[in-house]
């Protein structure tokens, strides 16, 4: 099969549904000749011109409030936001409005739209324009999140997040762009709440998303070595969460490690860690739930410091030995 | 032998000499900080605002210690201009302790609140409403400072802006809103994204004093500020200064430029601001040729000082990650 980047994989996705479907367009700041922040619109603007790539002011509060609303007049908009911390500006239009139209109307009307976004840490950006606020947003009802970890996931998911008829937050890795994976050409959806079991094993369950999934291999990789066996499960969307194969996974390894890069304090792992002790799978719990998260600072400038503040290979196989001593 | 000429009312000739020598000093150390990216000896992201020099060093000529700059993630010549040594900026951007943020900032987040600069931001006009702040605190506690906001002019387009200075006015406060409008915000073209000829302009939206300057003559610049500092200082309220200028470099690293001409690019380096500075000096004798290549070569050298500075500072550790969360 054919390799492509993550980045060309979202491009790909873009490109195929808006040329099926008329009503998906873009919006978002310097997606045109520029092609984004991170280069993903790059070139669509000549295939399918200003109006359907459509460049905006620095106005996120508008790019979003203006996808919600031609989202519940029949469009299917994809915003753009060139740093997911700017979701901050974005956020009235989509905690308050995305997220509550259709229920507050009383199940009238709907919002199908995309919210497009690079998170993460890793490129020196520092506090402002590296962090990773999936939690946030998935506190939200009538919001769907997704973080995929690969391009082939990347295509798929963005798929059925255009075809959703709910607006849906879609975070994409800054780290993870130019990571480059087997991604078929042809067009395919992957289910929103559908994981992915990255790598089996029988030991410990490692739940990582985003680019947490390759350190979380690569930590399996190096465990194997001395015979411990890792299983690595993506849940790819955040919500809807898959909390049947996290269930099945760690009833089967009896321990496990929740690993994601936003700050471990009111991060996401915390639910994920919730759900597996309220479930069927706490009974075959050999050892406490442990979690991998962010330090409790905003993101440092300084190259090792922000290494220092993210969950990295070693910490992950730190972690792993750590549920298993706990026998 | 220096003829009898006032260039600007206020600003003695020796003045006019510093201000000369700081523009030089904004331009090395920004070329300098290009070449080390380019490198790889500075990570994360930094943005240059070569060939702007005259409206940093313009706007905050008649500032001193107690007034107030906020600025920008282009904020390297505000920072300069404001007091700012450029031995303590070169180690943030080499991530060292004894940076301004101790590395923990960057280029975007440099602050130096002791002489009054509360610092760069890496939010797109996310300091427009706290020099509203500042400004609303000198009038509570009725000190004399004044508070000078900058920012570009794709900024304006975000609603913190229009909220800020809508509050300026309707308290009449001591801020002077600086828009260096370079024609770009990343690749909008400013036309395109905005429906009024000058950013001055919307000063009537808001019932506040509006004005143009070049922006690449410094005479003009410390003219049009000075009158707003005049009167944000005895009381008259707010004004909004546009600065008609032109970064010479992208965006960021990563600009490919396809958004503007090379035509263009020239036209604006032949308006060199520091150039036109000193042919100002020396046909007013304030400066011989002699003595003009003197200070360039001072600011010169002044920059490779703060380069050693910075290369013989040491990185922070570990134990660094966690201090100065909180106060
Ligand atoms: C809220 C927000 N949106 C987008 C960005 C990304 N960004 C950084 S600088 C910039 C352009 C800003 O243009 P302008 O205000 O004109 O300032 P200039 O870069 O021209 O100095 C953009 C879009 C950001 N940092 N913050």
């Amino acid at each position: 099969m054919r390799e492509i980047t993550y980045s060309e994989a979202v491009r790909e996705a873009l490109s195929q549904e808006m040329r099926k479907n008329d009503d998906v367009f873009i919006l978002g700041e310097d997606i045109g000749v520029y092609g984004g922040a991170f280069g993903v619109t790059r070139g669509m603007i000549e295939e399918f011109g200003p109006d359907r790539i459509r460049n905006t002011p620095i106005s996120e509060s508008g790019i979003a409030g203006a996808a919600v609303g031609s989202a519940l007049t029949g469009m299917r908009p994809i915003a753009e936001l060139q740093f997911s911390d700017f979701i901050t500006i974005a956020l009235d239009q989509m905690a308050n409005q995305a997220a509550k139209i259709r229920y507050m109307y009383g199940g009238k009307g709907k919002v199908p739209m995309v919210l497009r976004t690079p998170s993460g840490s890793g490129t020196g950006a520092a506090a402002q324009h590296s962090q990773s606020l999936e939690a946030w947003v998935a506190h939200v009802p009538g919001l769907k999140v997704v973080q995929p970890s690969t391009g082939y996931d990347a295509k798929g998911l963005l798929k059925a997040a255009i075809d959703d008829d709910n607006p849906v937050i879609f975070y994409e890795h800054k780290t993870l762009y130019g990571t480059k994976s087997d991604v078929p050409e042809e067009q395919y959806s992957i289910p929103l709440g559908q994981a992915d079991i990255k790598r089996e094993g029988t030991d410990v369950t490692i739940v990582a998303y985003a680019v947490m999934v390759p350190r979380a291999l690569e930590a399996a990789k190096e465990l194997e070595k001395e015979g411990i066996s890792v299983e690595v499960v993506d849940p790819r969307t955040l919500v809807p969460l898959d909390k049947e194969t996290i269930v099945k996974s760690v009833s089967k390894t009896g321990r496990v490690v929740v690993a994601h890069e936003a700050v471990k304090r009111g991060g996401y792992g915390g639910e994920i860690a919730s759900m597996i002790a309220e479930s069927d799978a706490f009974d075959f719990l050999d050892a406490p739930i442990k979690r991998l998260g962010g330090a409790e600072s905003p993101i440092p400038y300084n190259p090792e410091l922000e290494k220092a503040h993210v969950p990295q290979v070693p910490d992950m196989i730190k972690a792993v030995k750590e549920t298993l001593n706990k026998a | 032998m220096t003829k009898d000429v006032t260039l600007v009312p206020d600003v003695s000739q020796d003045k006019l000499v510093d201000l000369y020598k700081q523009m030089w000093v904004i331009r090395f150390f920004d070329e300098k900080v290009d070449e080390f990216f380019a490198k790889g000896m500075i990570h994360g992201t930094t943005h240059l605002a070569v060939g702007q020099e005259a409206s940093a060093a313009g706007a905050c000529a008649l500032l001193d210690n107690e007034d107030k700059i906020t600025s920008t993630h282009r904020g390297h010549g505000h920072c300069i201009a404001k007091g700012a040594t450029p031995d303590k900026m070169m180690a943030e951007l080499f991530g060292r302790t004894t940076g301004y943020c101790k590395g923990k900032g960057g280029s975007m987040h440099i602050a130096d609140i002791d002489i009054g600069n509360l610092g760069a931001n890496g939010i797109v006009a996310g300091g427009i409403p706290l020099a509203v702040g500042s400004a609303l605190t000198a009038k509570m506690k009725k000190h004399d400072y004044v508070t000078v906001c900058f920012f570009g002019d794709g900024a304006t387009n975000e609603g913190s802006f229009h909220e800020a200075v809508n509050l300026a006015s309707i308290w009449d406060l001591p801020v002077i809103f600086v828009c260096e409008n370079n024609l770009y915000g990343m690749s909008g073209n400013v036309n395109e994204m905005t429906n009024v000829k000058n950013i001055a302009d919307r000063a009537a939206a808001y019932g506040i004093q509006g004005a143009v300057a070049d922006g690449n003559d410094i005479v003009d610049m410390m003219n049009k500020t000075n009158d707003a500092v005049d009167r944000a200082r005895n009381g008259e309220g707010p004004s909004l200064i546009e600065a008609k200028t032109y970064r010479w470099k992208g965006h960021s690293k990563s600009d490919a430029k396809k958004y503007r001409t090379r035509e263009e690019e020239n036209e604006w380096k032949a308006k060199d601001p520091i150039k036109r500075f000193r042919e100002v000096l020396i046909e007013a004798d304030i400066l011989t040729e002699e003595k003009a290549e003197e200070i360039r070569k001072a600011a010169k050298k002044e920059i490779e000082d703060a380069v050693e500075f910075a290369e013989n500072s040491p990185m922070p550790t570990e134990d660094d990650l966690l201090t100065d969360v909180y106060a």
